[in-house]
């Protein structure tokens, strides 16, 4: 549940990423971003944080032990 | 002058960590030393040496010029999608390579191709391919540094000079530091990038009496369109997001992934890369399209031939609009920028931080350095024949004639033929990235497979490389569809020759070289025998 969860995540925001609600906005933020940059470099943030999700649910850490066991295998056979 | 002495001053501090990573080495002639830094780098290390690996002078000088004539779609266009992709990518692809890498002592991506689908002229194929589009970047790394030196110093160090400087500086910390010495330059480099843009920033935002008064007033002006995103269309901007899974099929990238110390410092790589991307496009896009408000003489010059280009282009000879997109190309406006509101030192330190940008070249020279001592040179024998040391010793022999080489062509062709490389190179890479995927993920798929991707990659690059270069590019028409079109189909243009590159149905090459590179690896796997079960167990476990 938690794998399908992170993976519709993922779907979600790159389909946020095509923002065409803000495509001919040229509204200011703050007075001087544009909101459709300003949108962008929250989408970034956006991104980090799911980049924190991935690694802190979903962390490939079989990997790790794979490698400690190759290297136990590699020790042992020396 | 001040600004070059505190480049080339910055260049001497280069040279002295790359020298002072050989003298940490020194003894071990080890290939995976030499190479991979015994993969041993740690967490900050890993984090902005690979950053900075992917960082090329676009990141600065061509983000920036992108935005001053196409506005703030830029960001969204190559920044934001980034952001997003590549941390993926690595956190998917990278982080099983690396344990592989480990396990098997791989070294380089054909390495670990030619073990899982049991082939071996198809993994030189392979590297010939992977070689031939990166040889480019390392052409106009070169170019850029002897143009940046040269408009820095106002014209007193001559192009070949500050080329040759650059390309000697790489060369000489490739040469001595291997990895360790590269990884660490390019951590020193990407953190002037991050000081860069902040710095850049405030000292023009300063300079221009603050971004309110200037944004507002573009907002007013016939300018508006560029705090917009109208000048791309959505097809375009959505094909763009392909482009990003280029960058773990670059080999410097994957090798790179080799370097980590533990499978954890990955952690970190994945989740802030997205910040440090946001923290340099970010000021450098804004500062591009805020220059459009700067009264300077070559600013004016680039609008005025924007302006003649898109009104009397459409009449005009395809040399002639070549020429006016010459003028308009807006890759100095960051260093214009600098030069008006800058203190010459200041400028100065600005400088180096652009010049760490251009220099990104490192990491492509020592990885085609590692790829022809491994996938060629050892693979037929040579390190058998004469032992680790000679390798070693190859591979430093290959770095100087592979930078003399890049140097000499530098000198003579002309920039454009490289940037259109590097433009389809990107798709390119892109288009191979289905290899790792299926190598990694698909106990099904087979060296045929593999065989087809790598052959439609080489063809399809060629193929839109000569379409643009044999149609010439249409004037941008305000109002009106500019586009080439050959052959229609539901409405739809099949291909077309737009101002800035090549359409099909609307979308960027790179989509359909992705979706039918993933076709071929999946029909031609399909149909094809697969590897033995040994190897398939070795990648996937179950029954030997």
């Amino acid at each position: 549940m938690k794998r399908i969860l992170l993976v519709v995540a993922v779907v979600a925001l790159y389909i946020l990423h095509q923002d065409i609600w803000f495509w001919r906005s040229s509204h200011l933020v703050f007075g001087f971003i544009p909101i459709g940059l300003f949108y962008h470099g929250c989408f970034s943030v956006a991104a980090a944080l799911l980049m924190w999700l991935l690694v802190t649910f979903a962390w490939p850490s079989h990997l790790e032990q794979e490698v400690e066991e190759a290297e136990r295998e590699e020790g042992g056979a020396r | 002058m001040i600004p070059a002495i505190v480049v080339f001053l910055y260049l001497a501090a280069v040279l002295y960590i790359g020298i002072f990573a050989f003298r940490r080495a020194r003894g071990k002639e080890e290939a995976e030393d030499y190479f991979l830094a015994s993969r041993s780098l740690g967490p900050f290390v890993f984090l902005f040496s690979l950053f900075g690996t992917n960082m090329t002078a676009f990141a600065i000088l061509g983000s920036s010029g992108h935005a001053f004539t196409n506005g703030i779609v830029t960001f969204g266009l190559m920044a934001s999608s980034s952001g997003l992709v590549i941390p993926l990518t690595i956190f998917l692809v990278g982080t099983r390579v690396w344990a592989l890498g480990k396990k098997y002592g791989f070294m380089t991506p054909v390495q670990m191709f030619r073990d899982r689908w049991e082939c071996s002229h198809i993994g030189t194929l392979i590297f010939v391919v992977q070689a031939a589009m990166l040889v480019p970047y390392i052409i106009i790394g070169i170019m850029g540094g002897g143009t940046t030196l040269y408009t820095i110093s106002g014209g007193a160090v001559p192009f070949w000079f500050g080329g040759a400087i650059v390309a000697m500086v790489v060369m000489s910390y490739v040469f001595f530091g291997g990895m360790r010495g590269t990884a660490w330059v390019n951590t020193f480099q990407t953190v002037l990038f991050l000081a860069f843009g902040a710095v850049a920033l405030i000292v023009i935002g300063y300079g221009m009496g603050g971004f309110r008064a200037a944004a507002q007033a573009m907002q007013a002006s016939p300018l508006a369109p560029l705090l917009t995103r109208e000048r791309i269309s959505p097809y375009y901007f959505f094909s763009y997001t392909f482009i990003p899974l280029s960058a773990i099929a670059f080999p410097h990238i994957l090798i790179f992934c080799l370097t980590a110390r533990k499978i954890t410092q990955f952690k970190k790589t994945v989740i802030f890369y997205p910040i440090c991307i946001l923290a340099i496009w970010l000021p450098c896009v804004f500062l591009g399209v805020m220059a459009n408000r700067v009264t300077m003489p070559q600013i004016q010059e680039k609008q005025e031939a924007r302006r003649v280009l898109a009104t009397q282009g459409k009449a005009m000879q395809p040399e002639q609009r070549d020429e006016l997109r010459d003028k308009l190309a807006g890759d100095d406006v960051i260093m214009l920028l600098l030069q008006r509101y800058a203190p010459l030192w200041l400028a100065g330190l600005l400088g180096a931080g652009i010049m760490a940008a251009v220099m990104a070249s490192d990491s492509q020279i020592l990885a085609l350095s590692t790829m022809f001592t491994e996938d060629v040179f050892a693979f037929y024998g040579g390190k058998t024949r004469f032992g680790e040391s000679v390798q070693v010793q190859t591979g430093r022999i290959f770095i100087i004639l592979i930078t003399l080489f890049a140097y000499v062509i530098a000198l003579q062709a002309p920039e454009t033929i490289f940037e259109l490389a590097i433009q389809y190179a990107f798709s390119g890479f892109a288009a191979l990235s289905p290899l790792l995927i299926a190598a990694l993920f698909w106990r099904g798929s087979t060296k045929w497979g593999a065989l087809a991707v790598t052959l439609w990659t080489a063809a399809s690059v060629i193929a839109v490389a000569a379409f643009q270069s044999s149609v010439p590019a249409p004037a941008p028409t305000p109002g009106a569809n500019p586009n080439i079109i050959f052959g229609t189909l539901g409405g739809f243009e099949v291909l077309s020759r737009t101002p800035g590159g090549t359409a099909v149905f609307g979308f960027m090459p790179v989509v359909p070289m992705v979706l039918i590179s993933t076709l071929l690896m999946v029909v031609v796997s399909l149909a094809t025998k697969k590897p033995a079960q040994t190897t398939i167990a070795k990648y996937f476990g179950g029954h030997k």
